[in-house]
């Protein structure tokens, strides 16, 4: 790796300088001419048959443009929003995706429903117009909670899901499962709430949407992680639109973690809007809108038994899992329960038989979706939980029980019980080392003294295993994708010798522009601030899969490589034309081509531009000097890592504090370290505001948003925030050409399990659920009285 | 929000006279409470009478036996004056304590003490210290002031102009907040004063109140053991999904001995 200039420092990032002026161009910044501006009336009752909508007082109202409500839309034979990705439940059948309106025609489902859509010159007028319009509701008792919901006799959120009942999917090997068990010295049970959390990105959603009467085309500026998905959806699926006449821009996105990869009901109508109206229509969600109608994450109820010999070695894993999908199927739901979760349930261990069992269904609350890691994180909770439990069971170190039942580091490639095969990882290697840094030998002594002080200590390890890039396109079309995974990358260099970087990733947080120009720069010897990387924009990139699930380096960076290569290897046949000698002796590197065993060289510039000015060109080759190129991973790559989390509990009030948080992470190979502790930062905070004080509560009476604002709703802020120690093992991903895996959700993945088993371990029982907030930790302590004096 | 007329008056008679004519008037000062419940609609005042243009309003005095604050005093002002961490620290550390920088950048004693959030601050500081709020009108001792979740004593078109607190010989502020809002869970100021030891709780019930039987043990012997048995009826506590009744009620006894141990 000797011609690697920039891989592997923390080079500053190029898009910093407009982020942190204030200058970044977020959707909600865009407005064109003739601009008006919708506002959603939204369902105040989770569940409520629409009897009648009266508009005629609110259209009256000034600067009112049209008031619309779900009937127009279906005269329009306008389509349902879709689910992209068909699960088959046990019997074979495809799982219930209900009509899912963007605005409601009979029924809403869940409080923030959209019920009409109010067009005004102003967003202030169209909010005056919308507290106009009567609507008469018959309302009806709501499904709510997930368990509730699947009992005879509970309210039907959709008559075409019978028992509210999405799909009932296995996955795995039953009968070698229940083998497993029947052999089985000793057996572990958890019982797991892994709580909903709400997305709250920065920056809310927002959409402008406008009509090219002269062109017939389309354009919708939004806030989305995959512009060119969200296209395909809009024109195959919702509208019947040719896709060469729509174009989906996604400009600079305030983060997304997940819930910007969905097609939403607000940009779809102001799409059909503006068409009809022959105006620009925006729309922007405020922060009560975005609580009620972002796609919420996890929310998982699931029972796990794991089966062990005597030795506690792993012979059989059974999960038994609810997922909540919420009112409507959003547009990839169906997946995270199933192939995003139940295939990752081997975790870091030669469990040799795992069976799964998932019901997914439908609550009168927010669609549930997914969210940084989405099935990953709630695989990881599973298995890092009861193994924890189990090692508390048999009195076993937890480290030393997983050590016991590691995937060894030369086991690799390795198959899994559950479709998955581990690409490398060296999981012993991560878990010592985060030891190391925690000084884990020293945690009785600290925890002595913490007793001494009257309080509680706990360490909690957890070893993950995350997927990402998840891939090949026939694979997960086999599985019911309706989608190809691959990623798609154009490199164009200018004639005078910069160069612009298509890729069909999306950059909303992930620092793309660096890490990218980064890979460009050290491949084709460009200095970096001459690569530039364009993104989210369907008219100026090939088509592409977007950005989700850790895959934009693995798969979008891999793709950007490959157009690289292509480009060398026309740049051999130019240098070898300018140099007078024949390709097969011409070698590159550094951004240079020259003749092996001559001092004869040319820059990568001067290719470039003779390229584009071919006075002195292979008479056999195109002019120009642009490539593009797909890629489709061979497999998904699979990172892993080891945290470990210290906490120190005061019994008095039920407060946990972060006392030590060590990661260790393998990622394989690393472009930029900074931005790579960033990603893992930030994935821990998100882990650790699930575990210690995040979760959407909703009613179960009333179906209200009890957590609707950040009054309620706690978002982790700084100070809930430990120093991460966080450090790095490298064993790279064979099958792509970097060598790399991926970051982003690591943390989000790791940090609950962590978290969780270092405060069942301080309160000595594992009856508690996330998140731990004081209250059920200070309730936990009084039920189970756990012991104080020091060891 | 709605649209409203903005007025800025210049003195008390001013603000008085344009509440009288407006339809629906409203006093405004930092706004922290006033525009959220605006923005969200939840309110539709004809006329905003902003109280920030008064002189009267402003400024913090301590004289020999008191430190008198001026109702449009801001927060973070407080929370800064050396006169009143020397005067009365778990003053300063109470309003240093509220919200975040911004909030206490605009928000103001008297807009606090109108309001009468049962979750806010200020509230136990007056009653704990024994304040006298003085208005436009009349003087009200603290402990007539506070009436209820959001009540108060004032009446309709009455100003706060400042709030007098008689310095104690010590007191101790702690404050559990709600760990999503911040806003106080359960506090406590627990303050040995001229007119006796004064424990005065907030956050934990409908509106701030005095703990009498920890009055009562702490003049027997000011110290965090003396409240050790002391138990708050959970009957008498809000329950919300951030705090039962219960866990409100035994934190009103760790929180009121940490006060005791922060009054020193
Ligand atoms: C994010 C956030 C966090 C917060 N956290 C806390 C916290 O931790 N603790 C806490 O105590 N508070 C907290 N607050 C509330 C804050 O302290 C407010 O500033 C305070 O409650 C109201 O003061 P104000 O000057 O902003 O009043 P305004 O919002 O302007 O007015 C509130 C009410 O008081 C009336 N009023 C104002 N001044 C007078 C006067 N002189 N005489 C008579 N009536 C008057 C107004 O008419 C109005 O009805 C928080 C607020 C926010 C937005």
């Amino acid at each position: 790796m000797t011609e690697l200039g920039s891989i592997g420092k923390s080079v500053r990032r190029k898009e910093d300088y407009r982020f942190i002026t204030g200058q970044g161009h977020y959707t909600d910044d865009i407005n064109r001419p003739g601009q008006a501006h919708a506002y959603f009336l939204r369902s105040p009752h989770a569940f409520a048959r629409i009897k009648s909508i009266d508009i005629s007082a609110a259209s009256a109202k000034p600067g009112v443009v049209a008031i619309y409500t779900g009937k127009d839309m279906a005269a329009d034979k306008v389509g349902g929003l879709i689910c992209g990705w068909t699960v088959k439940g046990k019997d074979g059948q495809p799982h219930k995706a209900p009509r899912h309106d963007a605005i409601a025609v009979e029924c809403v489902r869940h409080v923030g429903d959209q019920v009409a859509v109010v067009i005004a010159e102003t967003y202030a007028q169209a909010k005056d117009a919308a507290e106009a319009i009567e609507v008469d509701y018959e309302v009806l008792k709501p499904a709510i909670d997930l368990r509730d919901a699947l009992k005879p006799g509970a309210p039907q959120v959709h008559a075409d899901a019978p028992g509210n009942l999405c799909y009932d999917w296995d996955f795995g090997d039953k009968a070698a499962t229940d083998a497993a068990f029947a052999k089985a010295a000793h057996v572990t049970r958890v019982e797991l709430l892994n709580n909903r959390l709400s997305p709250n990105p920065m920056e809310p959603r927002s959409a402008v949407a406008e009509y090219d009467r002269g062109t017939d085309m389309t354009t919708v500026y939004v806030t989305s992680q995959n512009p060119h998905v969200l296209r395909l959806i809009l024109c195959a699926f919702v509208f019947g639109l040719p896709e060469h006449k729509v174009r989906v821009v996604a400009p600079d996105v305030g983060g997304g973690f997940g819930s910007k990869i969905f097609n939403y009901p607000e940009e779809t109508v102001a799409f059909w809007a503006a068409r009809k109206l022959r105006r620009p229509v925006k729309w922007t969600s405020d922060r009560s809108e975005a609580f009620l109608t972002d796609a919420h994450g996890r929310d998982h109820y699931t029972i796990a038994h794991l089966a062990m010999d005597k030795d506690g070695k792993f012979l059989g894993l059974k999960v038994d899992t609810l997922a909540n999908m919420g009112a409507y199927l959003s547009t990839f739901a169906s997946a995270v329960p199933t192939y995003l979760y139940a295939l990752l349930l081997a975790g870091q261990y030669t469990t040799p038989a795992i069976y799964a069992e998932v019901k997914a269904v439908f609550t009168n609350t927010a669609p549930v979706d997914a969210y940084r890691g989405a099935g990953r994180p709630e695989a990881t909770y599973v298995v890092e939980r009861i193994v924890e439990a189990a090692a508390r069971e048999l009195k076993l170190d937890p480290a030393e029980l997983r050590r016991r039942n590691f995937i060894a580091a030369d086991a690799f490639p390795y198959q899994t019980p559950v479709a998955c095969v581990y690409d490398s990882g060296q999981y012993a290697l991560t878990l010592s080392e985060a030891q190391k840094m925690i000084d884990y030998a020293g945690f009785p002594a600290r925890k002595a003294a913490s007793a001494k002080q009257g309080k509680l200590r706990g360490i909690g390890i957890s070893c993950y295993i995350e997927a990402c890039g998840i891939a090949p396109s026939a694979v997960v079309g086999s599985l019911g994708a309706g989608v190809g995974l691959w990623e798609s990358a154009k490199i164009r260099f200018n004639p005078t010798g910069s160069v612009c970087v298509y890729t069909g990733s999306h950059s909303h947080g992930q620092g793309h522009e660096t890490t990218f120009a980064q890979l460009v720069s050290d491949k084709l010897g460009v200095p970096i601030d001459q690569v530039e990387v364009v993104h989210g924009d369907t008219a100026q990139i090939p088509m592409g899969m977007g950005t989700y699930g850790s895959r934009s380096l693995a798969v979008g960076g891999s793709a950007i490589s490959k157009a690289a290569d292509k480009l060398i290897e026309k740049g051999k046949k130019i240098a070898a034309h300018l140099m007078e000698a024949s390709p097969a002796d011409v070698s590159y590197g550094n951004g240079v081509f020259s003749v092996a065993g001559t001092d004869k060289s040319v820059p990568m510039a001067a290719v470039a531009f003779t390229a584009y000015v071919p006075h002195n060109y292979p008479a056999d080759l195109e002019p120009g000097f642009e490539e593009t190129a797909f890629y489709d991973p061979a497999n998904f790559t699979f990172p892993s890592g080891c945290h470990i989390a210290e906490v120190e509990i005061d019994p008095d009030t039920g407060i946990t504090k972060i006392a030590n948080w060590v990661a260790v992470d393998d990622f394989g190979n690393v472009i930029n370290p900074m931005i790579v502790e960033g990603q893992v930062h930030g994935g821990i905070a998100q882990g650790v505001g699930q575990a210690l004080l995040e979760g959407v509560v909703y009613d179960t009476e009333s179906g209200q948003l009890l957590t609707g604002s950040f009054l309620d709703y706690t978002m982790p802020r700084a100070d809930d925030l430990p120093s991460y120690n966080v450090a790095m093992t490298h064993t790279p991903c064979p099958h792509n050409p970097l060598g790399v895996k991926g970051c982003g959700e690591a943390g989000a993945i790791a940090a609950p399990a962590a978290l969780m088993n270092a405060i069942t371990d301080a309160l000595g029982t594992e009856a508690i659920q996330m998140p731990a907030t004081p209250l059920k930790v200070w309730q936990t302590i009084q039920s189970h009285k756990p012991a104080l004096a020091a060891e | 929000m709605y649209e409203f007329n903005y007025h800025r008056p210049t003195s008390l008679a001013e603000a008085s006279k344009l509440l009288a004519g407006a339809a629906d008037g409203k006093f405004v000062a930092g706004g922290q409470t006033l525009l959220p419940t605006l923005k969200q609609r939840l309110a539709a005042p004809s006329d905003l009478i902003d109280l920030g243009g008064i002189a009267e309003l402003q400024g913090i005095k301590v004289d020999g036996g008191s430190v008198s604050i001026g109702a449009g005093t801001r927060h973070g002002v407080v929370a800064k004056s050396a006169e009143v961490a020397k005067a009365i620290p778990a003053l300063a550390k109470l309003a240093g304590g509220i919200g975040d920088a911004q909030v206490r950048n605009m928000g103001t004693i008297g807009g606090s003490l109108a309001n009468n959030d049962p979750a806010a601050d200020y509230p136990a500081a007056v009653l704990g210290l024994n304040a006298t709020i003085h208005t436009n009108k009349r003087t009200i001792a603290a402990d007539d002031y506070f009436k209820g979740m959001f009540e108060t004593a004032l009446e309709d078109g009455e100003i706060i102009v400042k709030v007098t607190f008689p310095i104690p010989k010590r007191a101790g502020y702690v404050k559990f907040p709600n760990p999503a809002s911040r806003y106080v869970m359960v506090g406590a100021m627990v303050a040995e004063t001229a007119s006796g030891i004064r424990v005065a709780i907030n956050g934990a019930a409908p509106c701030v109140f005095r703990h009498k039987e920890m009055e009562a043990a702490l003049a027997k012997s000011f110290s965090a053991d003396a409240l050790k048995g002391i138990k708050t009826d959970p009957k008498t506590m809000n329950n919300d999904i951030h705090a039962s009744a219960e866990y409100r009620a035994h934190l009103v006894g760790v929180i009121a001995k940490r006060a005791v141990l922060a009054a020193g």
